[in-house]
């Protein structure tokens, strides 16, 4: 027998003239590798930066953020920790309007105003440079640079916050943490927290938040600490106290879901690769005959055949693969660019080893096991061929059950298995990925031959010749109309499905802001101010849609049980888990997590501490509809108020229809009965709201009230606002034309990055196609050359082709098209809960692009057909 | 020695048996020329399959040096091949990727031997291709393709060597050539030939010619050139 460095010197010899070829099939799986190197190192990268950059994302070790101002015994707890070195910085984060008195622009903007020393890490950058340093020397101001344009001001301006004004001095350029897109929902504005007094705008029941940031020494851990400190920094009020971990982990599990998400995506474009592999191979293995018969007559045996051709295959697929995962290195650093919005983190890019010696060998994996499908069949080739040649699918018939056949199919599941399971840290998730591919391959495959079947049965005999001999040509033997719908149908789905879905959310939001009769919010109106703001409106003549009174209070106790003592036996279930993870014997000691006091299911703290804003109304609004119990009893006025509570609210507090609650007015203590559980749309930009109280309970409640106003013009709003602005600082205002504006800035956003990402996926099908046009090469030759005997001309040839090429790309883009527009509205009708509207413009031009690309890669690959005379292609038979 | 004991085949397609040979028998002692002829579809190239070793037949043996070739599966048939038997074709049959050189070694290395560039060299320079060693076949005329099909041939030092219709693609000089050199080998290396023709004057040259008719044999004489 052959040594193997003997049968290795006869593959690359004999492989001299199919190299280029092999390559361009085995290139199918290029972009698949590509997309999983450049998945997994991406996620390395940033999974390792936010954890090299983690502390100054919180700007501290340690972060206490609290929902109401520092109290004596957190101060004094602060000054003996600073006096064991351990010091801390503070910030007064809340909303307010900016008005900026020369131009008259207003605009509400998160304002974060920070204490001297904010913050212990990472750098806040600004323009000029030293504009931070100079921050706390004087009124001054540092902003988005974004908000200098929308209110048409210019550094050296005056801004007024509330009853302060504002120098400013500078504009931000980067915020550690601070990803990109939030400046656009509402822009950052930096100010010294000692004006926050002067500002009038933090006072008792108004919406900020206060946060403290400690710096440890290298001997005190931060979860020792947050464990320790918690309760006493925190003394019940909402809010919490993290350290720099807490956001790293929280984005690692948000890098791990789009990390998952993309695999899949990454996976199937490997294996609808494979499929491209294999449609190639299979045309390669038709010219291999020959040479096969020849070397079995001169003795080689079957399996020094497929020796010989698998080593070639294998060869090819490492450099394919090789190939893709150059590509995906490239595609690594270019992804950095392309997320930088939504990203908190700057991303260091640096070659992840285990993701690229990962994407290799999967890549090679695929490439052999897919290409060794059509090469078994070679084994059976029979010597007698070099005697009396049969036609080549005659000769290459392989055996129905031929047991190397069946071995690779299995081969080929468990690899997809194999790949599920080693990327999803759980069974379950691995066979949940696995699913999510095979359903993915199955459905698309699934709706590829249901096309192809049914274009098969419309062909009339009045149809003109060439379309007839088009639509016959995807069934000649040895056909790969299959692989060619399947890889090009993938494309379109994936590009199709994003237009879906931004269009429908933008849809709906254009929707909803037809339906909304208010184009301008002014919010946390006081009693005292409202009279004065409703005669700004008339003065306008601007329509007054609505006025809605709010009232903030707290949850005091579900049936008689106090909340805190809900929250305490929470934190011991929480800690008795815990303690069960970490060892059989404490977990003994542990009681079962559910039914503590008051009873109910598994509650939320967040819920339990948070402040509730509700209002008080006689009626159900548009945008909500009673589920269980019923509306309030008019005129009824018992011991009990009654509260209507949203459905997902209601669960998560574990209350029923019927219990008792007690909620807690700044002090005053207000028993009620849910007497109704609502449905509520909450995307609906009406006012909604968790709790609804009966008109009577809360009447005397002091309360704030959100104004809804329609004002004819974008002018109009603008003077309304700035009107409002300068005469009552301390109300903020919403201009929803805005709001839709940003919102589709953000999607814009998006989808750009996604859509990166779909961009490859719709490349895949180009090797894809060449490799099936390939594939079919000898018996398209042979019918040109024959149809040209008959005497067609070439450009009957030429059209003849074009009809197949464009009825290719027309099967694959409606492939597409059908199975986004599908999936369009499942995300829109369980994910997104919006009414679908499929996207026709966007989505044709996607298949449009795609018909195109199949009809030039057809006509390019398949020029020699009608090119060559019938004598010299005569002669290549 | 290569023996045929009633040999026959069979195609069925449906309900039909189509009988190709029909109780073909006969034995070739080793180092003998022998030319099988017949018209065409008399079974010719059928019969050169079976007794090659490349199909196994519905009815009867071929036994190769006492091997019996229709006991065999295929790649011990092969290996049996690869051993023992030598092929020319009617058109060449050569690997088109590989070189002069290169095509005529690949039996050698099918069989992990050594040498086997050195051995090539040899017998190409022997066939009078020495200075065409690293042509591809479609550098060749179709005379020196038939030579380097020969040399690929004898790289196995064949006990039998078949040649079907060897001159059938060629011109009748350059197929005169053809067969006074397939003549010297056959002196040269004791090895047998058996040569599948139509043309008589090709069988003539033989020393032994069995003459098929409608799958069977019709006569079975030697030639002048037996003597």
């Amino acid at each position: 027998m052959a040594g193997t460095r003997q049968l290795f010197g006869l593959a690359w010899r004999e492989s001299r003239t199919a190299r280029r070829r092999l390559l361009l099939y085995m290139s199918s799986i290029s972009l698949g590798v590509a997309a999983l190197v450049a998945i997994d190192s991406f996620s390395e990268n940033v999974i390792r930066s936010v954890h090299d950059q983690s502390r100054a994302l919180l700007g501290g070790d340690v972060a206490a953020t609290r929902n109401a101002p520092s109290t004596k015994s957190v101060d004094s707890l602060v000054d003996s920790l600073s006096a064991r070195g351990i010091p801390s910085v503070t910030s007064t984060n809340f909303m307010s309007m900016a008005l900026v008195p020369r131009t008259g622009g207003t605009r509400l903007v998160q304002v974060k105003a920070v204490a001297p020393g904010y913050p212990f890490f990472g750098d806040i950058t600004t323009e000029p440079a030293r504009a931070w340093s100079e921050l706390q020397s004087e009124h001054n101001i540092i902003v988005d640079p974004s908000l200098l344009v929308t209110l048409n001001a210019q550094i050296g301006d005056t801004i007024v916050l509330g009853g302060a004004k504002f120098a400013v001095r500078g504009t931000l350029l980067s915020v550690p943490g601070d990803v990109g897109i939030s400046a656009a929902i509402g822009p950052r504005v930096y100010i010294p927290e000692k004006y926050v007094p002067e500002t009038g705008l933090v006072v008792f029941g108004s919406r900020a938040e206060f946060e403290r940031l400690f710096k440890l020494p290298a001997n005190v851990g931060a979860d020792f600490f947050v464990a320790r400190f918690q309760r006493r920094l925190l003394q019940g009020t909402g809010g919490n106290v993290r350290g720099a971990g807490y956001n790293e982990s929280r984005l690692a599990n948000a890098i791990d879901q789009l990390h998952d998400y993309l695999a899949v995506v990454g996976l199937v474009a490997l294996l609808l690769g494979g499929i491209g592999v294999a449609s190639g191979v299979h045309a390669f293995a038709m010219r291999k005959i020959d040479p096969v018969a020849i070397l079995r007559c001169l003795g080689a045996s079957s399996w020094q055949v497929l020796a010989i051709y698998t080593v070639q295959a294998a060869i090819m697929g490492l450099i394919g693969a090789a190939a893709g995962v150059v590509l995906g290195i490239g595609i690594q650093f270019l992804m950095p660019l392309a997320l930088h919005d939504f990203l908190p983190v700057d991303v260091e890019v640096q070659l992840a080893p285990q993701a690229i010696l990962l994407g290799l060998a999967v890549g090679v994996w695929v490439a052999l096991l897919f290409s060794m499908r059509p090469l078994v069949a070679l084994r059976r080739v029979s010597p007698l061929q070099a005697l009396r040649r049969d036609p080549d699918a005659q000769a290459l018939r392989a055996a129905r059950y031929d047991p190397l056949r069946i071995t690779l199919d299995f081969a080929i599941a468990a690899s997809v298995l194999y790949l599920g399971l080693s990327r999803a840290n759980t069974v379950q998730r691995g066979i949940g990925f696995t699913v999510a591919i095979a359903a993915a391959i199955g459905i698309l495959w699934l709706s590829a031959a249901a096309l192809s079947w049914a274009a098969r049965r419309i062909i009339r005999p009045s149809w003109p010749f060439p379309l007839r001999q088009g639509i016959a040509s995807l069934y000649r033997p040895g056909n790969q109309t299959r692989a060619v719908v399947l890889a090009l149908g993938f494309g379109v789905f994936l590009m199709g499905t994003l237009y879906q879905v931004q269009h429908n959310i933008l849809r709906s939001l254009d929707l909803r802001l037809g339906q909304a009769r208010a184009n301008v919010v002014f919010f946390d109106v006081q009693q005292s101010q409202r009279p004065g703001i409703d005669s700004i409106i008339r003065a306008g003549r601007h329509e007054l849609v609505d006025e809605t009174p709010i009232v903030p209070m707290r949850l005091a106790s579900i049936n008689g049980t106090p909340v805190t003592d809900i929250l305490a036996q929470i934190d011991r279930d929480r800690m008795s888990r815990a303690a069960g993870r970490a060892g059989p014997d404490e977990a003994r000691g542990g009681r079962g997590s559910r039914g503590g006091p008051g009873g109910g299911g598994r509650r939320n703290r967040g819920i339990l501490r948070r402040e509730f804003r509700s209002t008080y109304r006689d009626t159900l609004t548009e945008s909500e509809h009673i589920v269980a119990g019923h509306w309030f009893t008019p005129g009824r006025h018992g011991a009990l108020g009654e509260v209507s509570l949203d459905t997902s609210a209601a669960a998560e507090m574990g209350v029923k229809l019927n219990d008792t609650l007690t909620w807690n007015v700044q002090g005053v203590l207000i028993p009620t009965v849910v007497t109704s559980l609502r449905e509520v749309k909450w995307q609906s930009f009406s006012p909604n709201f968790f709790a609804v109280f009966d008109p009577t309970s809360l009447a005397k409640a002091p309360q704030q009230f959100a104004i809804l106003v329609h004002a004819a013009t974008p002018a109009d709003i603008a003077h309304l606002q700035r009107d409002v602005v300068a005469n009552y600082p301390s109300v903020s205002s919403l201009d929803l034309t805005l709001v839709q504006k940003t919102v589709s800035d953000v999607l814009g956003k998006v989808t750009m990055a996604v859509r990166f990402l779909a961009l490859i996926s719709l490349a895949l099908g180009v090797p894809v196609l060449f490799s099936a046009v390939a594939a079919t090469r000898r018996e398209r030759l042979r019918e040109g050359v024959l149809l040209k005997t008959l005497g067609a001309t070439r450009h009957q040839i030429m059209r003849i082709m074009l009809a197949e090429y464009v009825l290719l790309g027309t099967l694959g883009a409606l492939t597409g098209v059908v199975l986004s527009t599908l999936s369009g509205w499942a995300l829109m009708h369980w994910v997104f809960r919006v009414e679908f509207s499929p996207a026709v413009v966007p989505v044709g031009i996607v298949a449009l692009a795609m018909i195109s690309l199949a009809v030039a890669i057809g006509l390019l690959t398949g020029r020699d057909v009608f090119a060559e005379t019938p004598m010299v292609a005569l002669r290549e038979n | 020695m290569l023996v045929a004991r009633e040999l026959s085949k069979e195609y069925r397609s449906g309900e039909n048996t189509l009988a190709v040979l029909r109780d073909v028998s006969f034995s070739i002692p080793q180092g003998s020329f022998v030319a099988i002829v017949g018209p065409s579809g008399s079974g010719k190239t059928t019969l050169l399959g079976l007794i090659a070793g490349l199909d196994t037949p519905t009815r009867g043996k071929v036994l190769l040096d006492d091997a019996d070739f229709s006991s065999m599966d295929e790649d011990q048939r092969a290996r049996l091949r690869g051993e023992k038997v030598g092929f020319v074709f009617q058109s060449f049959q050569l690997i088109s990727t590989l070189t002069a050189i290169e095509n005529v070694q690949v039996p050698l290395e099918l069989r992990g031997e050594s040498g086997a560039a050195a051995r090539a060299r040899e017998l190409l320079t022997r066939v009078g291709l020495g200075d065409r060693l690293d042509h591809f076949p479609t550098q060749l005329s179709g005379g020196e393709q038939q030579r380097v099909a020969i040399a690929r041939a004898f790289a196995n030092r064949p006990r039998i060597l078949f040649a079907d219709e060897p001159t059938g693609n060629l011109d009748s000089e350059t197929g005169s050539r053809i067969v006074q050199l397939l003549e010297e080998l056959n002196r040269e290396s004791k090895t047998t030939i058996i040569l599948v023709t139509h043309d008589p004057a090709l069988a003539s040259r033989a020393q032994r010619i069995i003459r098929l008719s409608d799958g069977r044999v019709v006569s079975d004489t030697e030639t002048e050139q037996a003597a």
